[in-house]
């Protein structure tokens, strides 16, 4: 069994530094950039950060601004595992040849869903499969926001996005959402996990644990998008923890393996209450919920995850 | 000491690459590049060569990968061709934008369909805008030289810019020859380590690379980018003449063949300047007077040097082996004809596209290009200016 360490025991045990800092660009309530803030206070400043295209690189890298107070590299969209493995690998080469100081520097891709699932899907296999030491974190808005609200594998059954629309005889994205984490996971690394801001404390242990590990971790986010899940910028963190206690959204950690909830969630909330605050469900009929619902107890049960509330 | 051993060409990028004590290799299979990369594998297994070599799952993650090492400051060689080079595309462009000083080898190949393994120039014809120096060598000798030459021109700080040094594939990739291989010592005074450079990725001093820029910083970028491969020109030279002096073998943005009162010359680029200096001395022996140039040096151009090796020429016989489909001819002969359009003296300009897809160009046809090439002198223009030269009818 692995060890349960916490590293935090409450969120005053982080940093007062900040490693991603105020001044971006970011929307008002961005699960994202809160998300990130909180990692970075974590992982602290001894790491190289890897961001692909997408929201999180447009609204922290204006130049010639820039929020990131660590080292930090933007190269394209599909490849941040592959720049992560470079830069692990000539970290790597470096210090054993003497070039460079001897000393444990974190890599860490912070990427989007479309940069995870979709495009740089092949990238985050090789880099996993090869067992770079690196932390890949999946940034989940569950759709391509950066270029306007467009459907990514990653985006849930019955979502309206701009590439999934609505219209007469279409109810809005008709696949279920890819589960990326179960595809790290089959590549047997030593540590998967997902997180959401709504649990800061849940997100910043698993964020410190996964960089300490050896070998590749992944850590999958849930970081809801005001502009694209058409939501208020206040209800953000209140929508993240409803997809947890709905049990669309589990917390859990796959280490070595085995699977356990970290958030357990005795009486799952109906997922009507999650769907309900947000504009991009606006549109699905009672029988499309009960779809969904019907589709999240499976999921739940599979997980252990307690009963739906009555 | 320096020795003369027999090699096959693959062999020879991988031992300079060896010799240079590369940190990272990052490479993905693909005829006719394999040897290199292969050779590389068995190096670093054998404890020959103390460098990560990274297994990517495809050429986009393999010059990715190389992005990421370089970033870090250290010296980064990786090989590819054909698809291999055309999946790379998006990348290679930012390899040069971000001044990344890596070294590929470019086992040329043709682009797909039909699937065709064999050489002609027009993988990287269809990249040559990506910002890279880009060299073409002709046989094991200039493969190896221009291998070890390459670091120390991309890792000069008044270059960083990564370096692509192609040869044909098979008709150069898989030839055993004979080259004067140096060793570790001698490659070690012509080419030091590679200096960390202060602004490389270390949370020591951060950084941030590849911001976003708006329109009001990108045509500065660009123009940087545009003076930096111009300048380098300088740094090749330099390069090449130290290299010259230490080792004996001087190299120059051409190499001219029987040119000296030539008015017809044969201008390419790669291994098939071996056959075209066997039509130049056919066409000789018939009394012609014919000479062959052949360019090394394709980015950044070499403009003024070859207006002044031509001006006592007639004729020039540009044969290329790529071109761009609806466009104006061959990539070299567009742009030489582009360069001379301005001197008020100025040869009769005549391109050629040929040995696609691994078709040889016997000395036959180069002698028909040469002929060819005269009757444009005479008045007898070819449409457009240029023309395939092996096409079956
Ligand atoms: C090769 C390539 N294809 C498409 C794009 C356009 N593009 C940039 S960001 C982006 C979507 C990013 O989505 P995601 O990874 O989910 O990040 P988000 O913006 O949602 O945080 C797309 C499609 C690109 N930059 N490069
Ligand atoms: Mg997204």
């Amino acid at each position: 069994m692995a060890e349960k360490k916490v590293f935090f025991k409450s969120l005053k045990d982080l940093p007062k530094e900040d490693f991603f800092v105020q001044g971006h660009r970011a929307c008002p309530g961005c699960g994202e950039t809160i998300a990130v803030r909180l990692i970075m206070k974590a992982v602290g400043p001894n790491c190289i950060v890897i961001t692909p295209t997408g929201c999180l690189e447009v609204v922290s890298s204006p130049y010639p601004y820039t929020s990131w107070a660590v080292p930090w590299y933007h190269v394209a969209f599909e490849n941040a595992a592959a720049v992560a493995s470079g830069v692990e690998a000539g970290l790597k080469a470096l210090m054993r040849k003497g070039k460079l100081e001897k000393k444990r520097i974190h890599v860490i891709a912070i990427a989007g869903d479309g940069g995870t699932a979709d495009i740089g899907l092949q990238a985050l296999s090789g880099a996993l499969e090869r067992g770079h030491d690196f932390l890949y974190v999946c940034l989940d808005n569950e759709a391509y926001m950066n270029t306007g609200i467009q459907r990514s594998g990653s985006t849930p059954y019955g979502a309206w996005t701009t590439t999934s629309a609505v219209g007469k005889i279409m109810p809005g994205k008709l696949q279920w959402k890819k589960n990326v984490p179960a595809i790290a996971a089959a590549h047997d690394i030593p540590y998967v996990a997902t997180a959401c801001p709504a649990y800061p404390l849940d997100l910043v242990n698993k964020a410190k644990k996964a960089v300490e590990i050896d070998g590749p971790a992944y850590l999958h986010v849930l970081t809801p998008c005001v502009p694209g899940w058409r939501i208020p910028s206040n209800l953000s963190i209140k929508i993240a923890r409803l997809a947890v206690q709905t049990g669309i959204f589990p917390l859990y950690e796959v280490e070595d393996g085995r699977l356990h909830v970290t958030v357990k969630v005795p009486k799952r909330k109906h997922v009507k209450e999650y769907l309900k605050l947000q504009g991009r469900f606006a549109h699905l009929t009672d029988g499309e919920i009960e779809k969904i619902q019907k589709r999240v107890d499976m999921e739940s049960e599979k997980l252990g995850l307690g009963p739906r509330e009555t | 000491m320096a020795k003369r051993i027999a090699i096959e060409c693959s062999h020879a990028i991988s031992l300079a690459a060896k010799l240079a004590n590369v940190d990272v290799v990052a490479a993905y299979p693909i005829t006719p590049q394999t040897h290199i990369v292969e050779k590389l594998s068995e190096y670093v297994a054998d404890g020959e060569l103390d460098a990560e070599y990274i297994n990517v799952e495809s050429e986009h993650s393999a010059m990715s990968a190389c992005i990421g090492a370089s970033a870090v400051g250290a010296r980064v060689f990786t090989a590819t061709a054909g698809q291999g080079l055309a999946l790379m595309h998006e990348m290679l462009f930012i390899a040069a934008g971000n001044r990344l000083p890596i070294v590929m080898a470019v086992a040329n190949r043709s682009l797909s369909p039909n699937l065709n393994i064999w050489g002609d120039q027009s993988d990287m014809m269809a990249s040559k805008d990506c910002g890279w120096i880009q060299i073409y060598a002709e046989n094991a000798q200039e493969v190896f030289d221009f291998t070890l030459q390459a670091f120390k021109i991309a890792e000069d700080e008044r270059v960083m810019l990564p370096v692509a040094i192609n040869f044909d594939g098979f008709y150069v990739t898989h030839v055993i020859e004979p080259i004067i291989a140096l060793d570790q010592e001698e490659v070690k005074k012509f080419l030091p380590p590679r200096k960390i450079p202060s602004y490389a990725l270390h949370p020591d001093h951060p950084t941030t690379w590849g911001p976003i820029g708006l329109p009001d910083v990108q045509t500065e970028l660009k123009r940087q980018l545009e003076e930096a491969l111009r300048n380098s020109k300088t740094v090749i030279k330099e390069v090449w003449k130290e290299f010259g002096d230490m080792f004996g073998r001087y190299y120059d943005f051409f190499e001219p063949y029987r040119l000296e009162d030539a008015e017809i010359a044969i201008l390419m680029m790669g291994g098939h300047c071996g056959t075209a200096r066997i039509a130049v001395d056919r066409l000789r022996e018939k009394g012609e007077k014919v000479g062959l140039i052949k360019l090394r040096l394709f980015r950044p151009f070499p403009d003024e040097e070859l207006i002044k090796l031509t001006k006592n020429l007639k004729v020039l016989a540009i044969v290329d082996k790529a071109f761009s489909p609806g466009g104006l001819g061959g990539p070299v002969f567009t742009e030489v004809k582009a360069l001379f359009y301005n001197q008020k003296i100025k040869p009769e300009i005549v391109g050629f596209i040929a040995g696609l897809g691994g078709r040889d160009i016997r000395v036959d046809e180069f002698m028909v290009a040469v002929e060819r090439a005269k009757k444009a002198l005479m008045g007898e223009k070819i449409d457009k200016g240029f023309m395939f030269l092996q096409v079956r009818e």
